[in-house]
């Protein structure tokens, strides 16, 4: 158990000071995956190592986006006041990419 | 009454969870309903946000482990890019890019202001790393968070219909299309059409996720 976590923060720490040091314009936790992933790759670490805390944290985390979803409340009113540009690219764009790319993928197959 | 936040969201998603489990319809989405009731008691108490997140942080704090662990399955399903190496060079690239510059054009066309600019731009990626590139390029993460999840909850309800309407077969690109559109909503819905769409659909969410953050900030700059 404190095994895997002490891979996964580690990677995530990493990740941060690389984004800190480099002034890098990414996530950390984003460049600690990309590292994790070339890490399991390299076999420099085992996914046996990992695995068990990995899709505990990652089948857990829809209900990490609430508290961040629910800042929501204190931007009522741009939402409101911005309801046609926020919605109207909402649903387009939704359309427009998946049709669009599913067709192109298909075609130059 | 530190713990007000946690338990709270504990309490309002484990309600929703269980609704869920009874009846998987896409309107009953537990994370968004669970958003919706808190924003309301919190109006309602008058509680501020603050107040919430004092310990409802740790539970969003998370989110940067678990973004490091999604390596994990990305490492699992490297066969997959192996065996469908330029359908998902070409479906990233381009999903990934329509994605965000649809959004930005439209937003723009209909006056929106920069933050909704900035905060809608990356509503196609998994939330979690969406939250992250929100908060980096300047947007409003809230606001990214239930944009990310409302684009989710389209392709969990009408993804493979449009698919199908579109008279797209080929099953690799009906993974990529739903996984690059749609993240993890859109692949819990295809998957259980075919396995090969889903296993693909999630592989292009992971990847996506990852180009996605890699260019919009350069995209953003080039842009304004």
């Amino acid at each position: 158990m404190y095994k895997g976590l002490v891979i996964i923060f580690g990677f995530l720490f990493l990740g941060e000071v690389l984004v800190e040091l480099f002034n890098l314009p990414i996530p950390g936790n984003v460049v600690g995956m990309i590292l994790l992933t070339f890490a399991l790759i390299f076999k420099v670490v085992r996914l046996e190592e990992v695995e068990r805390e990995a899709e505990l944290l990652v089948k857990n985390m829809s209900i990490m986006f609430i508290p961040p979803g629910v800042g929501i409340v204190l931007y009522w009113g741009l939402i409101k006041a911005q309801a046609l540009p926020i919605f109207g690219a909402l649903i387009i764009s939704f359309f427009v990419t998946i049709i669009l790319t599913a067709k192109l993928v298909e075609v130059l197959k | 009454m530190k713990s007000f936040g946690i338990f709270a969201t504990l309490f309002v998603y484990y309600i929703f969870m269980k609704l869920y489990e009874k009846r998987r319809v896409f309107y009953l989405n537990p994370v968004l309903l669970s958003i919706i009731t808190i924003s309301l008691i919190l109006k309602g108490f008058k509680i501020s946000y603050d107040a919430y997140m004092e310990s409802a942080r740790i539970l969003s704090f998370l989110l940067g482990p678990a973004v490091v662990s999604l390596a994990i399955p990305l490492y699992k399903q490297r066969k997959i890019i192996e065996a469908y190496s330029r359908q998902i060079l070409v479906g990233i690239t381009v999903g990934g890019l329509m994605a965000i510059l649809s959004a930005f054009y439209i937003v723009k066309a209909l006056g929106g202001s920069k933050e909704v600019l900035l905060s809608i731009a990356p509503k196609s990626i998994t939330t979690a790393i969406a939250i992250g590139v929100s908060e980096k390029i300047g947007g409003i993460p809230a606001l990214t968070a239930v944009l990310v999840i409302l684009t989710g909850i389209f392709g969990n309800a009408i993804g493979v219909e449009i698919l199908n309407l579109a008279k797209v077969k080929d099953r690799v690109a009906r993974g990529l299309a739903m996984g690059v559109t749609s993240h993890g909503l859109g692949t819990a819905r295809i998957i259980l059409d075919d396995e090969l769409s889903g296993a693909v659909s999630g592989l292009a969410m992971a990847l996506n996720g990852i180009f996605t953050s890699l260019i919009l900030p350069f995209l953003i700059k080039l842009l304004n």
